[in-house]
């Protein structure tokens, strides 16, 4: 969905998301990293496992929630990018009915 | 970390920064505490180390961040990034996490700086991926040089929208259209106000700036739009609107939305500061001084974190606030605080002067604000509709809080931040009553997540008062 503006200025740094090898320039969000990669929806929701994607991108729409390092329900764009990073998606098919 | 501070300001952008800047500029030991890596809020967010190419793309006012950075780099002032501030009380008490270690800190004086936020607007569709807020897209160029793939639309209300569409063309990226969603005959109110507003003309001119090369680059610019909504299953595909009595749609898998902004109240609301409803901005502010001293002692807030004026008043403001915290603090003196405010007082007054136009003009409906459609989520975080509140004030919940507890919408992880605002227009509307009549919700710690184990190995500082 996103690109970077340079050429330039391509991936320094390997994350994985997903387990996936995803290049990314150091010093930008995990979000941001999520966007260049088009590796969306980047979660599914608990309650009706409905695709989101980052919306926001300051940390007040919780909607970028990943499991990044082992740790669940990160807020993925205030997280900067490291090498070797470990990016999950947050799947879940909703919660079941009543 | 030491707490020898005697004042702590929350947030570095520029209502922040000019506040920590003054202040310690006059002796007071200041802190400035920011969420962020680097100085400059989201406003001029990583404008240090962004590259030429980038910066030149976003415009003059965002390379021009660098001189307030500077005198905040250069001042005496305490920095320390990468904080999160997740509680703050009216003894003045703040719960901090920083490198994985909470904190409690104590402050004889506190300013809040944190800044403003897009208004939420459910609209249908507003929750798929592809669908985004427009600063959140200004947002990935400053901080990862990162622009869409492919075309965009944008559309919302306000002067964003023109600045991003102006951006995006010198950029290269493909603006499909842009659409206000604000209503035409919002200019005959909007008039009555431009004599005032031609003091700060300089915004005036820019937004003729960037529309008359969107006409020349032949990017539309459709006004009037009503009833948008974001189409796809998994991703979006279409953006459908209405003109007038007829539906349109343009495909696309870029979607940005922007509906102005607001005060980002978490922190001003947990401190116990009282807020008022603000006709002309659409939403609650803080009730303060002209100094942004709020109802709490030792409490300021300041910026668009109090009440909506943009970046320059923000700084101005926040030069303000830190004079009187030396004031407070007994640094100088109160004529020295009087006289060293007069050109930042005049200045913040003539800048202002464009706010009523540009409130008049960008005026949303409140069709828009109370999400007319009853299928559209409103709440994203525990998928709760229109309709279900709407049926929940019909089942006798009369309040955002009350609706709140009954139906869960406001409880998930993002506390309301995004839902606040829409459900109380719902519910004043189903009452029939103004939305100032309703209070919103109230605000509970901690205002950002912190793990158990974190709040379990915190740590309590002594006080230094």
């Amino acid at each position: 969905m996103f690109k970077l503006i340079s050429t330039q200025q391509a991936g320094s740094l390997t994350i994985y998301i997903d387990g996936q090898p995803c290049q990314v320039p150091a010093g930008i969000s995990v979000a941001a990293g999520i966007l260049l990669n088009n590796a969306l929806p980047s979660r599914t929701t608990a309650v009706s496992g409905a695709p989101r994607a980052p919306f926001c991108m300051m940390g007040v729409c919780f909607d970028c929630l990943m499991e990044i390092d082992g740790q669940a329900n990160q807020r993925a764009c205030q997280i900067t990018v490291a090498e070797g990073m470990r990016v999950n998606k947050q799947l879940s098919s909703g919660r079941p009915p009543a | 970390m030491k707490s020898n501070h005697e004042l702590i300001v929350i947030g570095a952008g520029p209502a922040g920064m000019a506040a920590a800047t003054s202040a310690a500029e006059l002796g007071v030991k200041t802190l400035l505490l920011d969420e962020q890596a680097a100085p400059g809020g989201q406003i001029y967010r990583n404008r240090e180390h962004i590259a030429a190419q980038t910066a030149a793309l976003l415009g003059k006012d965002y390379q021009q961040g660098q001189t307030l950075i500077a005198a905040f780099r250069a001042s005496k002032a305490d920095y320390q990034p990468n904080s999160l501030v997740w509680s703050i009380d009216h003894q003045r008490t703040l719960g901090i996490l920083h490198n994985q270690q909470a904190q409690m800190i104590p402050a004889k004086h506190i300013i809040i700086a944190n800044g403003a936020m897009e208004r939420p607007l459910p609209f249908p569709g507003w929750t798929l991926p592809g669908v985004m807020n427009a600063g959140a897209a200004q947002i990935l160029m400053k901080g990862a040089n990162a622009i869409p793939t492919g075309g965009v639309v944008i559309a919302g209300s306000g002067p964003l929208l023109l600045l991003l569409g102006w951006q995006y063309l010198q950029a290269g990226v493909p603006v499909k259209a842009i659409l206000e969603l604000s209503p035409v005959n919002n200019i005959w109110q909007a008039l009555l106000r431009l004599p005032a507003a031609l003091i700060a003309g300089h915004y005036l001119l820019r937004g003729f700036k960037y529309l008359l090369a969107l006409r020349r680059a032949g990017i539309p610019v459709i006004i009037n739009v009503s009833q948008l909504k974001a189409c796809g299953d998994e991703h979006l595909q279409r953006v459908e609107y209405k003109l007038g009595r007829r539906k349109h749609h343009i495909d696309s898998d870029t979607l940005l939305v922007h509906f102005g902004l607001q005060p980002n109240l978490h922190l001003s609301e947990l401190a116990g500061c009282r807020h008022l409803w603000h006709e002309g901005q659409q939403c609650w502010v803080a009730d303060t001084d002209s100094w942004g001293n709020s109802n709490i002692s030792g409490i300021a807030v300041v910026g668009d974190s109090a009440s909506i004026g943009g970046a320059r008043a923000a700084k101005h403001q926040g030069k303000l606030a830190g004079l009187e915290a030396a004031y407070a603090l007994r640094a100088i003196s109160r004529e020295q605080r009087d006289h060293m405010a007069g050109k930042d007082r005049r200045w913040l007054q003539a800048d202002l002067r464009i706010r009523p136009f540009l409130q008049k003009l960008h005026r949303l409906p409140s069709a828009l604000l109370a999400t007319a459609d009853d299928e559209t989520l409103v709440c994203r975080c525990e998928e709760i509709s229109a309709g279900q509140i709407r049926q929940a004030v019909r089942d006798g919940h009369h309040s955002p809080n009350a609706v709140k507890f009954f139906s869960r919408c406001g409880m998930g992880p993002c506390q309301g931040r995004q839902c606040g605002s829409a459900v109380a227009h719902i519910v004043a509307q189903s009452l029939q009553q103004a939305v100032e009549q309703q209070a919103p919700f109230r605000a509970r710690p901690p205002a950002s997540p912190i793990s158990l184990s974190q709040l379990a190995d915190l740590k309590i500082s002594d006080t230094q008062t």
